[in-house]
């Protein structure tokens, strides 16, 4: 994985600090070339993974890539699925099953593994992961996805649903289906951790809050920080300045001190501030202690 | 080890449990829904005993507390089974849809010494906390005005599937999503105590309002006013928004943010200068033990888990205080002309709206 990784938070009016910010910022990308422009200030300071959710919006982007592909040969995608809202929304109108339902392909296969009810129950939720993997997986299709994750609003309810057998699934999809990495998203990194070497998966990437304030890091900033530096995983860290909390220095130099961090994800609408990150962590990974890396 | 039984496993419901399942003082031994293939699937993937029928659960295990997370016309009746059975209950929003019953219940619970909790989540977000505070503080002068917004992007076309879009099931803007501006207008400003200018309108659905405009009248003399309107597609996600106007200054308080103007400085509220001061959700939020969506799930399970250990009868969201919201339903309902369209569509349909789902 790369050092340095490109969110989408401010393409889609998402700002955990603040909704007025939040709904500039949706304002302000509503068109595809003002995202794309802030893209390619990213790929120009050789940031070339952009680690995206699959909202609707996304695939206008996969669109522009595919057409480009000349322009951006070594681009790659992280997709982080799904796009929580978009099944919470149908959960509320159509219920947690009709949810399902409507994302999933209508076909004679689908209808009769529902109204089987609970005889098929048990083989078919492979199935249903699988195809619903495959339906957000779609927008991707021709471009490089060598990590795939699953978003932190389902990780964490499968968490902490006990729903365990899921993440094997869904990294057993990814590796065998997309020639991928399975990656997981979280709020509750040593918990997670726990229930993945229970299930065998082995040094996964995890994407999780890490910041000097300790926001949104479940557990406590010193259980993250130890468990970062003594278990076996591949950390990408997120909310690097807290959703604005920190200054850019202060928070990056404290995600380049703790070692073993393999890759920072950050999200920025600016040149300016891409900028400026990046030679940020360029600067400050530099001067830590090397971590050991897979390519 | 607190033994707990998840009643309604919709949104809701499987939030709430993947938050209490995780919570170290409770076991979770039981749920009951009726979608099969759900329960089905929890039963095989997470081994959960799973019922379909409210009383059986009732009946066939030994529980401390219940959370009811149905549908909001199902509540009334849960509840009660449950505190008659010396049961603990943490119930979802609305706490009822007929406040005679939750006065009833309200006795009951308090009668009986049993923790009871609506899930009025909000009134566990730091930024609301705060506003609350300062508000209480006296900081803002003698309080004039206030304002209540609630807006989102739920109901968005006419076709309605689910108990949400069947008033007599409890559904509409009005006891879905204005009850909650309702419950914090009054944690942070005090409860109104009579309602007019109703207006319930619908946009896109059928048989519910999709929006709800008032005014609120207090008894100090003080007005508000409530905006709520859940056709906004301009909105990503619910957006709910506070704000109080007094004779020192004003304050602003969303999800994520408090917003605070003060004429002059305040002895009572030392942290706030005079002029604007912002305070974010990265300073006012608590750490929880486990997150999913939001601190304030988690911090408002745990308060009624630990409202139990400790023996509290003052915990916050009390059935009693979610009352508040409720009359104030009932007082905009009235205002609105009556229940005259509810009841025409209290029977709920043959078979159960489950059903109609994936028949």
């Amino acid at each position: 994985m790369d050092r340095v990784l490109f969110g989408d938070n401010q393409f889609f009016g998402v700002n955990h600090m603040s909704e007025e910010k939040a709904r500039a910022q949706a304002m302000r990308f509503q068109d595809l070339q003002a995202v794309v422009d802030v893209l390619d200030a990213a790929y120009q300071v050789g940031i070339r993974t952009f680690m995206c959710t699959t909202h609707d919006r996304v695939a206008e982007i996969c669109d522009y890539f595919r057409v480009n592909r000349i322009k951006y040969p070594d681009y790659r995608f992280y997709p982080c699925m799904p796009y929580a809202h978009k099944y919470a929304n149908a959960a509320t109108e159509l219920g947690i099953v009709g949810a399902l339902r409507k994302f999933l392909p209508e076909d004679g296969a689908v209808s009769a593994m529902f109204r089987g009810g609970v005889a098929l129950a048990n083989k078919d939720i492979e199935a249903i992961m699988q195809m619903l993997v495959d339906a957000e997986m779609k927008m991707f299709d021709g471009l490089s996805t060598p990590v795939i994750f699953i978003q932190n609003v389902i990780t964490d309810l499968l968490l902490g649903l006990g729903m365990r057998d899921a993440f094997r699934i869904f990294a057993n999809h990814v590796r065998t289906r997309y020639g991928a990495e399975p990656g997981f998203i979280t709020m509750n990194l040593p918990r997670l951790l726990d229930v993945l070497d229970e299930i065998g998966i082995e040094n996964p990437i995890v994407c999780a809050n890490v910041n000097k304030i300790g926001f949104r890091m479940c557990g406590g900033i010193d259980l993250y920080e130890k468990t970062i530096a003594t278990r076996r995983f591949r950390p990408i860290a997120m909310s690097v300045l807290a959703s604005g909390a920190l200054s850019p220095r202060e928070a990056i130099e404290y995600v380049c001190r703790q070692p073993k961090i393999e890759s920072i994800v950050f999200g920025a609408s600016s040149r300016g501030n891409i900028q400026q990150s990046k030679s940020l962590i360029d600067e400050l990974s530099r001067s830590c202690e090397p971590a050991a890396v897979a390519p | 080890m607190l033994r707990v039984g998840m009643v309604g496993l919709g949104k809701m419901g499987l939030s709430h449990h993947a938050i209490v399942s995780a919570h170290p003082d409770v076991k979770v031994v039981a749920a009951c829904d009726q979608t099969a293939y759900l329960t089905s699937v929890l039963t095989k993937y997470t081994g959960l005993k799973c019922y379909d029928d409210y009383d059986r659960l009732l009946a066939g295990e030994s529980l401390d507390a219940v959370i009811i997370a149905t549908p909001s016309k199902l509540h009334a009746t849960m509840v009660e089974s449950a505190l008659e059975r010396g049961l603990h209950v943490f119930c979802e929003k609305p706490f009822v849809l007929d406040v005679a019953d939750g006065e009833r219940l309200a006795a009951m619970a308090e009668a009986k010494g049993l923790v009871n909790q609506v899930g009025y989540h909000f009134r566990f977000v730091g930024a609301f906390q705060e506003a609350a505070r300062i508000v209480n503080s006296g900081a803002l002068g003698q309080v004039h005005h206030v304002r209540a917004e609630a807006f989102g992007p739920v109901v968005l076309r006419p076709k309605g599937g689910s108990w949400r879009s069947a008033k007599g099931e409890g559904g509409g803007a009005l006891y879905d999503y204005a009850c909650h501006a309702l419950d914090l207008v009054t944690f942070i400003a005090g409860a109104p105590t009579s309602v007019s200018g109703v207006a319930l309108n619908s946009i896109f659905s059928r048989d519910v309002e999709d929006e709800v405009y008032c005014t609120l009248n207090y008894a100090s003399g003080a007005t508000g006013q409530l905006s709520v309107n859940w056709s906004d597609e301009s909105y990503r996600k619910m957006s709910t928004r506070i704000s109080v106007w007094g004779t020192n200054g004003r304050i602003t308080a969303d999800r994520q943010e408090c917003q605070i103007y003060l004429r002059a400085a305040h002895p009572a509220t030392p942290d706030l200068r005079s002029g604007w001061t912002v305070k974010y959700t990265t300073d006012l939020t608590r750490e929880v033990w486990y997150y999913l969506r939001g601190e304030e799930y988690s911090a408002q399970i745990d308060h009624f888990v630990r409202a139990i250990e400790d023996g509290r009868k003052d915990n916050v969201n009390s059935f009693r205080s979610a009352l508040q919201a409720d009359r104030l339903v009932s007082m905009i309902l009235a205002g609105a002309g009556g229940t005259t369209k509810a009841a025409s569509l209290a029977a709920a349909p043959p078979g159960g709206f489950w059903s109609r789902l994936f028949g």
